[in-house]
């Protein structure tokens, strides 16, 4: 991934900066421009998510790309944020330990690296939250 | 709009074909299509390539005019379009080749399917194949293929009643299939216990539960009907073409167990068709992991929510079965050169239709279905075929 793509990304990545809709309340993470609802009717306003939510449902991935391969076994999981979105993330835990309804928070990590010398990437991981 | 007919059908053998380069596929896949129908080159007026990621492959694009040039068509100009929806690149060929048929545009086209994976090690096939999902909101927090479809696993088995060992079966129903078929990757049978025994990919999914990295090709030729006993004497019949789409990534869809693409293709097609499930004689459907199986039955309308399980565990989706399911082996044992899935799908059809699918035949088949998933279910497309 390019510096550049990766960089447009921060305040999504670092930051849980999503959108909400203000004419219908629907939040949007990662940020929509246009709310698929009410399309031109809709009002859409930056909105900083919680980073908290719950596992919707998990796995352990044991064999994974060369830039995470190092990380395995690690836990995946599908994430239902508190103001609705879901997202895919890693949850930082001993992976057999992650169940369905888990309430879990938002935490600043590293998520992989470019090869030794090239960019790192940041960005949110889970930890349990209960 | 004009019927359509599949005329000459040609597939290469699957596998790891460390000897082939992916020119040596297409062309060898296309040469046994155009043998098949009777045809010579110059009969084609167009031609359509399913191929998910030669960028990423073999770091080759523009495929539509290579494999015209190395069919020896270069000459004639003929228009070749690749076309690209990841997993169902195949799928959406044969129906771009329909499509120009059905609409008067051209007469005799071929569809074809082509994917050379082994040319890459398998970390890089892996990053390649997380393409057909979101890159930068599941690829990028470490979400594998494998590892995507064990969610709809995981969430599958908290829901509905489904055994591990169920789910061993669809593999071992797969591999007894795919041991009776000449082009298979692989022509083995196993037992549960090889599943169960097999390592953990993404937990629930063990490494037989995956469909394997291929190399392969699959060529067919489209005509319209009513032209088709001018090539062949056992013309098969596209009854229904259809494709629906979702969103791209699976956690934003409306139930992670449930493909909405299928069900809507699905619907589509038996509707375009004029028929019901209970009137299918076999199905392709997409087994790119076991768990996908499963929910390509119950999505398609074969059974209920949660009764797939039931059903291959009591042998209803195997050979002499009441719904035989994936004859050629499907993804798991023929194996999966991605963009060529979709084509081999519609080659198995056509070749149980003609009564010539000998250790795996289906006594007098005479409606089958292909079904063609991209990504984790972003992509859809189904067939319905008749003789």
């Amino acid at each position: 991934m390019s510096v550049a793509r990766f960089w447009r990304k921060i305040p999504q990545r670092y930051n849980l900066i999503g959108t909400v809709c203000k004419t219908c309340g629907r939040h949007f993470f990662p940020p929509r421009s246009f709310c698929p609802d009410c399309r031109r009717s809709g009002e859409i306003v930056e909105y900083k998510f919680k980073g908290t939510g719950t596992v919707v449902t998990h796995t352990i991935i044991r064999s994974a790309s060369d830039q995470f391969e190092d990380l395995t076994p690690y836990a995946l999981a599908i994430v239902q944020l508190d103001e609705g979105p879901r997202i895919t993330a890693q949850i930082v835990c001993t992976p057999g330990d992650v169940k369905i309804g888990m309430r879990v928070k938002g935490t600043f990590r590293r998520i992989a690296a470019d090869g030794a010398s090239g960019v790192i990437y940041y960005g949110t991981k889970y930890v349990p939250d209960e | 709009m004009r019927d359509v007919a599949v005329i000459g059908i040609g597939c290469t053998r699957f596998g790891e074909k460390w000897g082939c380069s992916f020119r040596d596929l297409f062309v060898e896949a296309g040469a046994l299509a155009l043998d098949d129908a009777g045809l010579s080159g110059e009969d084609i007026d167009a031609m359509y390539v399913g191929n998910m990621s030669a960028g990423r492959f073999i770091e080759q694009e523009h495929i539509g005019a290579l494999i015209a040039d190395y069919s020896g068509l270069s000459t004639r100009h003929i228009p070749s379009t690749r076309v690209e929806a990841a997993c169902a690149s195949g799928g959406l060929s044969f129906r771009q080749a329909v499509i120009a048929v059905a609409s008067g545009m051209e007469d005799i086209v071929v569809a074809a399917g082509v994917e050379k994976m082994t040319d890459v090690g398998t970390g890089a096939s892996v990053d390649a194949l997380a393409g057909a999902a979101d890159r930068e909101w599941e690829g990028f927090v470490g979400a594998t293929f494998p590892g995507l479809y064990a969610m709809i696993a995981t969430d599958y088995m908290s829901r509905y009643p489904l055994t591990r060992e169920q789910l061993a079966q669809v593999a071992v129903k797969n591999h007894y299939n795919g041991a009776r078929n000449p082009i298979a990757q692989f022509q083995q049978e196993i037992t549960v216990d090889t599943v169960l025994r097999s390592s953990l990919v993404a937990d629930p999914l063990r490494l037989f539960d995956c469909s394997p990295i291929t190399d392969g090709a699959a060529a067919v030729i489209v005509a319209p009907l009513d032209r088709a006993r001018e090539f062949t004497d056992t013309p098969v019949r596209v009854l229904a073409s259809e494709q629906a789409s979702d969103t791209i990534t699976l956690h934003d869809r409306r139930d992670i167990s449930t493909l909405d693409a299928t069900v809507a293709a699905g619907r589509r097609a038996f509707k375009t068709a004029g028929i019901t499930p209970k009137e299918i004689d076999l199905v392709e459907v997409h087994d790119c992991f076991t768990i996908a199986e499963i929910c390509a039955i119950e999505d398609l309308g074969f059974c209920k929510k949660g009764e797939a399980g039931r059903l291959t565990g009591e042998g209803v989706t195997a050979l002499n079965g009441d719904l035989p399911v994936n004859t050629s082996g499907g993804l798991k044992a023929c194996g999966h050169p991605v963009g060529a899935t979709g084509i081999k799908q519609v080659y198995e059809i056509v070749t149980q239709l003609r009564g010539e699918a000998k250790g795996r035949q289906i006594d007098g088949a005479k409606i089958g279905m292909t079904h063609n998933v991209g990504g984790t279910g972003a992509t859809v497309a189904v067939h319905i075929f008749g003789v």
